[in-house]
């Protein structure tokens, strides 16, 4: 369908930033995410994550920088990367007075994923996500867990090279969670790549790299072995704790006095 | 790629889809899309009177004779007075008008037959409250009317005729019966605020649950995405138009002289172009209750200036100005000439194009406006 080349890395951006007036919310952020991978974004809440996703998804345009997403300019054209991504927001974006079924129907058909090939993917979704039993239940009365995967199975219906899962498990219980982060590595491991933001540390080493960003700054990079074993420290989250504990400390006090 | 697969590939498809699904879920709301024009007809079709009829009327009768009775009586049987009661001096007509329980009084002079058998000319007063132009206007006609046929009367006892008669035909409306201008007009005021109201809400309903920044990470564009929202609606429009038309003609006896089809027809841009409307205020807010509150500004303009209640003649040029920026000041003169003057669709031809243009210009705009972005 496309002829963007399927080689090379995932994301790619150069000093991508974006400013709200006077607040920087992402500041120059050099982020290379390779095919196939399992990319965790953490940072604080205001950190820029959200930002960062908006952007690479087209939803805001940068400030200033380039991003190629999938290998394409994604602020030059953003209908062509469209096609080839998936997006998971924070509120799952599902019609709630809809079956499972017909949210699943909707979104395959605005990627064009249409016949014979639509009722296949369909029921190849419903299968992986475990959604058969409930295809006739409104996706309002879904609890959490359920509506998250419904949620991933309509953002991933059209087979996207990349998906994009904003905070995915935020208020689900640790089952639903542990069967959700199964989900997706059988994604990942069917070649999408996937790149997820959390505040949950478990979740963090489960991904094959970290990026930390700090108030719109990247401020490290690494599998989450050479992360701790650089910071010589036992679990993520003390590598978290730590590097936001010094971006802080160097920082000046307040938001608004930054440029 | 086939072009048949191509088509069928289009995401307006699976919008288009989805509002239908989500639509016949939606009972209320569409209960009320049928509700609401029987509603609005009875309360516009009874309320609106802009024929003003039984005055009450005091009466001074200084000559209380059989003649000055007969006047009074042709006053009353011109159906615009109502005898509220007789008087015995001005002041108490003073007193009755300034306190409103009469709007008009009529003064027989004493000397009313001794003139009218002198072939003197016989002179009467009628005294009408003029603070409501509309309801005095009926009293001065009324008056006129008694008194010139009271002439006419007087003069055929002598075996007269008067010098000249003015017949006066009422064509398309008779009775000169509100119901009949009104009806028409409210299918299209009915659909100027539903089909606002509903298309202006349709989008920043998505917007307020979260489903629109899932939709335009979507390859849906944005053309796709308006008239996949909007299309549905065109049928709540057609069944609004139905309704009314069947009420009207039920409850209001409204003429349908011309072809319905092509009212039908006409009917058709006049909808994309409300619904056109709608989209775009749902550009410019970003809740529900805001989409509303335009919705219903957009209405005023609408009743006031499209020519609805009140003659277009009759405005300053400004206001004039004004109702032809509003595609209802065009589909009104269809309305009305379709249903009760019988006129072919093909004498509004200009209002059709104006209509159409209407319609495609405010889709560009809301398309232009309206950004797959969330900032």
């Amino acid at each position: 369908m496309s002829s963007a080349p399927t080689n090379g890395p995932a994301i790619l951006t150069r000093g991508l930033s974006k400013s709200f007036g006077p607040l920087v919310a992402v500041d120059h952020l050099d982020l290379e995410v390779t095919r196939g991978e399992v990319f965790g974004l953490l940072g604080p809440n205001g950190s820029g994550k959200t930002t960062t996703i908006r952007m690479l998804t087209g939803l805001m345009e940068p400030t200033s920088g380039t991003a190629e997403v999938v290998g394409i300019d994604i602020v030059k054209t953003p209908e062509q990367v469209r096609k080839r991504i998936g997006y998971m927001s924070q509120r799952f974006g599902l019609y709630d007075d809809m079956t499972v079924l017909e949210n699943l129907d909707f979104y395959a058909g605005l990627y064009g994923v249409v016949g014979a090939e639509r009722r296949k993917r369909i029921a190849e979704q419903l299968a992986e996500y475990r959604l058969e039993g409930r295809t006739k239940q409104m996706a309002g009365t879904l609890s959490g867990g359920w509506k998250q995967r419904l949620a991933l199975a309509c953002a991933t219906s059209h087979r996207p090279d990349l998906v994009f899962l904003d905070e995915p498990t935020a208020g689900v219980d640790p089952l639903s969670r542990r069967r959700f982060w199964e989900l997706i590595g059988q994604r990942a491991n069917s070649g999408m790549t996937v790149l997820v933001t959390t505040h949950y540390m478990d979740e963090a080493e489960l991904c094959n790299r970290l990026a930390f960003l700090s108030r719109g700054k990247l401020i490290g990079v690494g599998t989450p072995k050479e992360i701790t074993q650089r910071f010589g420290v036992a679990r993520v989250e003390d590598v978290f704790i730590e590097l936001q504990r010094r971006d802080e400390a160097s920082a000046p006090t307040t938001e608004m006095a930054r440029p | 790629m086939r072009v048949r697969e191509r088509v069928a590939r289009w995401p307006f498809w699976a919008m288009l889809r989805k509002e239908f699904i989500q639509m016949r879920r939606d009972r209320l709301t569409l209960a009320m899309m049928m509700g609401i024009p029987a509603i609005q007809l009875a309360l516009f079709g009874y309320a609106i009177r802009t024929e003003v009829r039984h005055l009450p009327m005091v009466v001074l009768d200084e000559s209380q004779t059989p003649e000055s009775r007969e006047l009074v009586q042709a006053l009353i049987n011109t159906g615009n007075f109502d005898l509220a009661g007789m008087v015995h001096d001005r002041d108490a007509i003073a007193r009755d008008i300034g306190r409103g329980t009469a709007r008009a009084a009529v003064v027989i002079p004493p000397e009313y037959q001794h003139d009218l058998k002198r072939g003197r000319g016989a002179h009467a007063q009628i005294i009408v409250d003029a603070a409501d132009p509309l309801g005095s206007s009926a009293a001065i006609s009324g008056a006129a009317q008694a008194g010139f046929e009271r002439t006419i009367e007087i003069l055929a006892q002598k075996g007269l005729a008067p010098p000249v008669t003015v017949n006066v035909r009422p064509w398309y409306n008779p009775g000169l019966r509100s119901a009949v201008y009104i009806v028409p007009g409210i299918i299209g005021v009915l659909l100027s605020m539903t089909m606002v109201v509903i298309a202006g809400v349709a989008i920043v309903r998505e917007k307020e649950r979260g489903t629109l920044e899932q939709l335009v990470v979507t390859p849906i564009g944005k053309t796709s995405l308006m008239l996949g929202k909007i299309i549905p609606f065109l049928l709540v429009g057609f069944v609004q138009v139905t309704v009314i038309l069947v009420l009207g003609r039920l409850l209001f006896h409204v003429p349908f002289r011309g072809n319905l089809l092509n009212l039908y027809i006409v009917a058709l841009p006049f909808i994309v172009a409300s619904l056109a409307v709608g989209l775009f205020i749902s550009t410019l807010v970003g809740t529900q209750a805001q989409a509303m509150q335009l919705g219903f500004f957009y209405l005023l303009p609408n009743i006031l200036l499209s020519g609805f209640m009140f003659p277009r003649e009759a405005m300053p040029l400004p206001a004039q100005w004004l109702g032809a920026a509003l595609p209802l000041t065009y589909f009104l003169r269809v309305l009305r000439g379709v249903l009760l003057r019988g006129t072919g669709w093909d004498a509004y031809w200009t209002e059709t194009l104006v209509l159409v243009g209407f319609s495609i210009l405010l889709i560009a705009l809301s398309v232009r406006r309206f950004h797959k972005t969330v900032e």
